[in-house]
């Protein structure tokens, strides 16, 4: 179904309209402070990582925002059928915009501890990982804009490859790690903002899901496809 | 584990159509009215009718009851199927019709009697009983139109002085009273408060264990909340019908969107 005409009453229009501003504006601040939080470790570049940080109380009171306006939509407007999927959908989006801010802050201050340590092992595998990442998130920020089903889908499929690659980097640190007991500390470090940006890309996937089913009323299936055969598998907590 | 299985295939079994509608036209004179509806009315199951003014939802509940018999130049082509019989056929008898087709209207419209007499009127029209009978038949009428309580000590007293949502219910209790099958509702609640109204949505959900329903409502929460199926109409076509759920969270046709969001025109 294409977009349809504008709402009869105007101040619901209105609204629904505030509620969409709303999204992008907490969209683009997440993926701002997600892209500052990967320089921050790739660059270890600590102004980034402070940035980072102090995005994350805006984002969180964009939540908040989001779910009373949410609710004050729900209980005056009664919402059905597109508005109803597309108003639901914005709820809990929001709350995996915000948990993306979360681990973006982690990140950040992750990689502050990491600055005080030699760097035992190469960044590059983690760079990249971050930039996939990266791209996920703001392909699923525009299908959220666009409520554009295809988009969303091929963001849903794509987090095969940042979780393959998550294995990899795990594996290899593990390896440093049992290498020499020095390297503890910051390949454990590591290690968690692998993980994060791991989660990351799952929020980034159920985001996916939230516009498929706003544009299509349709749900995916609760498996997406997954190839993992590491011995050190990634944990998929729901 | 053998039971488990054919309950559930049982919960997924199609409802059995009470009456089928297929292929129905219905003309006022030269216009055309209802084109070519094919809609069933699943056994003890409450079917909404919703779409805009003009539409044909209150037409068909017309042509379910063969009202419009009383006016010249109306006429219904196609089938309305009722254990096997076509209603709109001549041959059907129209009182034995409306015995088992009840209809309550958008205003309450209690004759100016005793509550007892509004409902035994009709009763004598169709059935003899004896004075006990009677009694036993005009309490479980509103009993089951959740009346009884608020009326019992003011049967003989007139229908007239009870308040608009009470006559409402009087009125749902006189026509369940000749037992029908079907209960045809155009509007039920328009004229009512918001208490008086969930209390014959209530009825509905109540009503739906013995009757089949049909619910024509300007008001789309309404037929979402006391609805199992939904039935979309425009300009005499039937756009869409499904399950109320389905079709208040993912209508299939463009046109029923925009009308149960508000976006028609």
């Amino acid at each position: 179904m294409s977009e349809p005409t504008g709402h009869i009453v105007k101040s619901y229009e209105q609204e629904l309209k505030r509620l969409a501003d709303l999204m992008a504006e907490m969209g683009g601040l997440v993926e701002s402070q997600m892209a500052l939080a990967a320089q921050a470790v790739v660059q270890q570049d600590g102004a980034a990582a402070a940035r980072a940080i102090e995005i994350d109380p805006s984002v969180d009171a964009l939540e908040r925002e989001v779910e009373q306006f949410v609710i004050r939509l729900l209980a005056l407007r009664q919402p059905v059928a597109n508005d109803l999927r597309k108003i639901v959908a914005a709820l809990k989006i929001t709350s995996d915009l915000e948990r993306i801010g979360d681990y973006s802050a982690n990140v950040a201050k992750r990689s502050m501890i990491l600055a005080q340590f030699k760097m035992p092992y190469s960044l590059t595998g983690i760079a990249h990982m971050a930039r996939m990442v990266q791209e996920n998130l703001k392909a699923v920020i525009d299908a959220v804009s666009e409520t554009d089903a295809a988009k969303a889908i091929a963001v849903w499929r794509s987090d095969q490859a940042v979780d393959d690659i998550y294995n990899t980097i795990f594996r290899e640190l593990i390896t440093y790690m049992i290498e020499d007991p020095r390297n503890i500390t910051p390949c454990t470090h590591l290690l968690f903002i692998a993980k994060n940006l791991e989660r990351i890309g799952d929020h980034a996937t159920n985001i996916a899901e939230k516009v498929h089913y706003t544009a299509t009323g349709e749900i995916l299936p609760e498996t997406r496809p997954k190839g993992d055969n590491s011995p050190y598998p990634a944990i998929h907590t729901p | 584990m053998e039971t488990a299985m054919s309950a559930r295939e049982a919960a997924q079994a199609p409802p059995v159509p009470r009456i089928m509608m297929e292929n129905l036209h219905f003309f006022y004179g030269e216009t055309e009215a209802l084109k070519n509806i094919t809609l069933a009315l699943p056994q003890c199951q409450a079917t909404g009718m919703i779409g805009p003014s003009g539409c044909g939802k209150s037409t068909l509940l017309r042509v379910l009851n063969r009202m419009y018999d009383l006016y010249p130049g109306q006429r219904a082509t196609g089938r309305v199927m009722m254990d096997g019989e076509n209603i709109i056929s001549p041959e059907t008898d129209v009182n034995r019709l409306r015995s088992r087709i009840g209809m309550v209207f958008q205003k309450p419209t209690p004759f100016p009697m005793s509550v007892y007499e509004n409902i035994a009127f009709g009763v004598r029209l169709h059935e003899r009983l004896g004075r006990a009978a009677m009694d036993e038949r005009v309490e479980w009428s509103l009993v089951r139109a959740a009346l009884w309580d608020e009326v019992k000590d003011r049967l003989r007293g007139p229908a007239t002085s009870l308040s608009g949502g009470q006559q409402q219910r009087l009125c749902i209790a006189r026509s369940i009273a000749v037992r029908p099958e079907v209960i045809l509702l155009d509007e039920p609640t328009s004229a009512l408060d918001p208490i008086s109204t969930l209390k014959i949505e209530e009825l509905i959900d109540e009503l739906k264990t013995d009757f089949t329903i049909a619910i024509v409502t300007h008001n789309m929460q309404q037929a979402a909340r006391c609805t199992d199926q939904v039935a979309f109409f425009y300009l005499g076509e039937l756009i869409e019908v499904g399950p109320t759920a389905q079709v208040f969270t993912t209508p299939r046709q463009r046109r029923t969107q925009e009308y149960i969001t508000g976006r028609f025109g």
